[in-house]
């Protein structure tokens, strides 16, 4: 039984870095600040998410697992609030979206 | 396991420095801020994945908490500076 969790664990822990390493090459090639926004805010969460659960999964069911899991709500309520104020205040302060045939800033 | 837990950290670590470029030149301020809240995402798991490489989770996890509320908040409040700034 803690063999398979182990196995899943991992393929978790996988997933999560693989999410990371998309939102990272988003972050770097996108052309414009709310593209980038776009890239992390969603790849973020994801990958923070299922790497906290590949965590509790591989410590089984204890109190740390339980902080674990609260860590992982709060990734997920708190990540795209973030994303959103950003985004927001870049918008008040007058940044225009990119459109296809402009060059990259 | 524990080599798989080291190998994780230096993956994020390399994610990391990869993310530093953005904080580095990206133009104006809003791409840095962006780049430094990946930066704290990503520093949260390797605190963890620390922790399993020590054996110590069960004090690491707390400092990994604290560090996503502190990153949040810095974020938002950043985000509400610059919403006024003229």
């Amino acid at each position: 039984m803690s063999y398979i969790m182990g196995i899943l664990a991992i393929v978790f822990i996988l997933g999560g870095l693989l999410f990371f390493t998309t939102a990272t090459i988003g972050l770097l090639r996108f052309p414009d600040f709310f593209t980038r926004l776009h890239a992390t805010g969603k790849g973020d969460t994801l990958a923070v998410f299922l790497c906290l659960i590949g965590f509790a999964l591989h410590e089984g069911v204890s109190l740390t697992a339980l902080k674990i899991v609260v860590i992982a709500v709060f990734m997920f309520l708190a990540q795209p609030t973030a994303t959103h104020a950003i985004s927001r205040a870049g918008i008040r302060r007058g940044l225009k979206p990119w459109v296809r045939g402009e060059e990259r800033r | 396991m524990s080599e798989f837990f080291v190998a994780v950290g230096l993956g994020l670590c390399l994610l990391v420095f990869l993310v530093l470029y953005r904080v580095i030149f990206g133009p104006g301020v809003f791409n840095r801020i962006a780049a430094i809240s990946a930066i704290g995402t990503k520093t949260l798991i390797i605190l963890l994945v620390l922790g399993y490489v020590y054996g110590r989770v069960d004090m690491f996890i707390d400092i990994s908490m604290v560090y996503a509320l502190l990153n949040f908040i810095g974020c938002v409040a950043a985000a509400k500076y610059l919403e006024t700034e003229r």
